[in-house]
């Protein structure tokens, strides 16, 4: 599925591995969080670089203790309609100061692509969107109310720093 | 009242071009209906059971005689010449098709309007008092805190896709106008030793699980308010159930979780936030929000006006309006007016385009350019001298607009019911129109008093039923339309649900019954200064119910 990861399409060289299957031990995969935790302790006997995959249901703080060495935190959106993905990302950039890829996977529509890099996903696993999509859902609006992830100053703020 | 600036504009406008889009990839088959409701729906479009309905927010009911007066034209152009206010103070379309609705939002968008999040589950348009501004039992006008929350829940990207939908009312008032504890966020604003805060309530609602909010917090200061609104939006985000649409909404959260544990799970959510996620709204930008709701410039005055007593003593019909449907305003020789749109035999909130354009008018010359759509799905000009109110209810007579029934018995809020709405099980129109025949006689329906009949057609509850003095609630019965009768439910203050009677009644039986209860109260109140919901709650409901069934 192709990957766009701050405003290129890049290859994906990651592969997710489900609870059921034993990772054969080479490679970049992402994990289940119950098995990342089991995991990530035994991660350096092997050839295998750990990153996490959470559902809507997980608690990020379980990964607070690990967040400085994870190169990818995968969020899953089973549907679009399940917003609970912009929280956790939320959560891991702006409350725990997450700085590694936070990428969305699932049904990952062009339409959500502002809020979700706005919450603090960096890269968009989406069949549904291709980049010049992406790019333009990215640049429809120039302001915003609210602070989020992405750093920009919000309206509230930027009335106020006006040159007089 | 609140003017946009450049940023303001900005995003409206930027969001009618994106809206262009989605409706062209719609057209054009690139989006799937499934995948383009949710984006249609966070702008305001319905598919209802004819065609396609456009829901225009009015964020707090605040109108002015320009943003009516393009109501009107849309009306006239894109629909069939009347729009329908709603109880969320907002107005609907009902005949606008889908190729022009980015033309209607371009429109709306030159006059500071949109029709963002009047649908969809994401947080609605905030909902206030509609005598804000010139109530005398207010702390404050809420409008400023009601503008600043309306620009937080915009496009705000943690929360587009909640469980649910989710409504956030205001009051500053004692008697709650604004019925916050039937809305998922209910907040009253408060003044404690000399600081604004916000007593905060949560997870009520009606539908078809009605729950009175239960309180979570005392008072929340107001520089902390919009964080706090974060950390409740925040739990019911990540733990509002998403396995059944019917149980999504906070108050089922609330319910569910208890009340003491939500308030832990909010404390804690809130206790976490670090100072680089507060949003940390400068006092300049509270300043600079709160200078567009000046109170108008009003002349000072008499209390009494000589105009008025002498008209008043030559017309019986303009006495009677004067004594039905003018509030009380804070500064003497002014009164707030309410203009219904509930004439016998009408549709509850219909306005046409002609008499949108009388009220803009009267408005400029008589209302200080502002005019408010209450929830109770009336118009009112909050700020009208005395001595003008004879020429003003003279141009409200011919234009079909001064029926004196503001709170009385044929001031009902009736929902579009089955003669509309897809998902109505029974008509609420016709039924509405028959109570308003039985009560037509102007004498007798003041003679009643207050009385909030309230009709839904179906469990959804947009008729608020639940919460009428009398609700009436449409079912359907192998393919028969019946009502169930409630008695006892209220809105304000003191808000409650209500009981329902008994066995649902044929639409025959719905006009009579409703007589009998209301006699059944004439007969035995204290006075005529008894309403009809303290006779009730004083004798209980068994007279009333009894009444009901008395032809049986």
């Amino acid at each position: 599925m192709p990957l766009i990861k701050n405003g290129c399409v890049v290859d994906n060289e990651w592969t997710f591995i489900d609870d059921s299957t034993d990772p054969d031990g080479t490679g970049l995969v992402t994990v289940s969080l119950p098995r990342y935790l089991q995991d990530v302790t035994r991660e350096r006997t092997r050839n295998v670089t750990l990153g996490v995959r959470l559902t809507p249901s997980d608690d990020p703080d379980l990964l607070l203790p690990h967040l400085d060495h994870l190169p990818l935190i995968e969020i899953e959106f089973p549907k679009y309609t399940d917003g609970r993905g912009y929280s956790l990302a939320q959560i891991l950039r702006r409350r725990h100061g997450y700085t590694g890829e936070l990428r969305a996977v699932g049904h990952v529509l062009r339409d959500q692509i502002l809020y979700m890099n706005r919450s603090g996903f960096d890269a968009f696993e989406t069949a549904r969107a291709d980049l010049s999509q992406v790019l333009e859902a990215l640049s429809e609006h120039s302001a915003y109310y609210q602070p989020a992830a992405d750093g920009h100053p919000t309206v509230f703020a930027r009335r106020h720093l006006r040159p007089d | 009242m609140y003017r946009y600036d450049e940023f303001d504009a900005a995003i409206v406008r930027e969001r009618v071009d994106q809206f262009r889009g989605q409706v062209s990839r719609r057209l054009d088959g690139t989006l799937l209906e499934d995948e383009f409701k949710p984006l249609r729906l966070q702008n305001g479009v319905y598919l209802q059971l004819h065609a396609y309905m456009l829901r225009v927010a009015i964020p707090y009911g605040q109108l002015d005689p320009a943003k009516l007066r393009r109501l009107a034209d849309i009306a006239e152009r894109y629909d069939r010449g009347y729009g329908h206010f709603t109880t969320r103070q907002n107005i609907q379309f009902n005949w606008v098709g889908l190729k022009d609705i980015p033309d209607v939002l371009q429109s709306l968008s030159e006059v500071e309007m949109h029709a963002i999040q009047t649908s969809g589950n994401c947080i609605r348009n905030v909902t206030s008092d509609h005598f804000a501004g010139a109530a005398q039992d207010e702390v404050m006008d809420p409008r400023p805190w009601c503008e600043i929350i309306r620009q937080w829940s915009t496009f705000h990207p943690e929360f587009a896709f909640l469980p649910r939908k989710f409504k956030i009312a205001v009051t500053a008032a004692e008697d709650d106008r604004a019925a916050i504890r039937v809305h998922d966020i209910g907040l009253h604003i408060r003044r404690r030793d000399g600081q604004i805060g916000f007593e905060v309530h949560v997870g009520g609602g009606q539908g078809r699980t009605p729950v009175i909010a239960t309180k979570l917090n005392d008072f929340v200061p107001e520089t902390e308010l919009l964080d706090y609104l974060e950390a409740i939006m925040r739990v019911y985000n990540r733990f509002g159930r998403r396995d059944n649409k019917y149980k999504a909404r906070i108050k089922i959260l609330v319910t569910e979780t208890g009340a003491d544990e939500f308030r832990r799970l909010v404390d804690t959510e809130y206790a976490a936030k670090t100072d680089a996620e507060k949003i940390a709204l400068p006092q300049a930008e509270i300043d600079r929000i709160h200078a567009y709701f000046a109170p108008p410039d009003l002349t000072r005055k008499p209390a009494r006006s000589q105009i008025l007593e002498t008209a008043q003593a030559a017309n019986p019909a303009f006495q009677r309006w004067i004594r039905v449907n003018l509030h009380p305003h804070k500064q003497a020789g002014y009164a707030s007016i309410t203009i219904s749109l509930k004439p016998i035999g009408g549709l509850a909130g219909d306005a046409t385009t002609a008499q949108m354009r009388v009220v803009a008018k009267l408005a400029e010359e008589y209302g200080h350019d502002d005019i408010r759509v209450t929830h109770a799905q009336n118009l009112v000009l909050p700020h009208v001298a005395l001595d003008d109110l004879p020429a003003l209810y003279a141009d409200l007579d011919g234009a079909g607009l001064a029926t004196a029934n503001e709170g009385l018995v044929t001031d009902m809020i009736v929902c579009p019911g089955l003669d509309y709405c897809n998902l109505a099980n029974a008509r609420s129109i016709p039924v509405g129109q028959d109570i308003q025949q039985t009560f037509a006689d102007p004498d007798y329906q003041e003679d009643i008093g207050r009385l909030h009949i309230n009709i839904s057609g179906c469990i959804n509850a947009c008729g608020h039923h639940h919460v009428g003095h009398i609700g009436i609630l449409g079912v359907d019965r192998k393919g028969e339309e019946f009502y169930q009768i409630s008695l006892g439910g209220r809105a304000d203050h003191h808000a409650a649900i209500g009981d329902i009677a008994g066995r649902a009644l044929s639409r025959e039986e719905v006009p009579d019954a409703i007589k009998r209860i209301i006699d059944t109260y004439r007969d035995l109140r204290t006075s005529a200064a008894e309403p009809f919901i303290e006779t009730l709650n004083r004798l209980g409901h068994t007279p009333f119910k009894e009444a009901i069934y008395a032809a049986d």
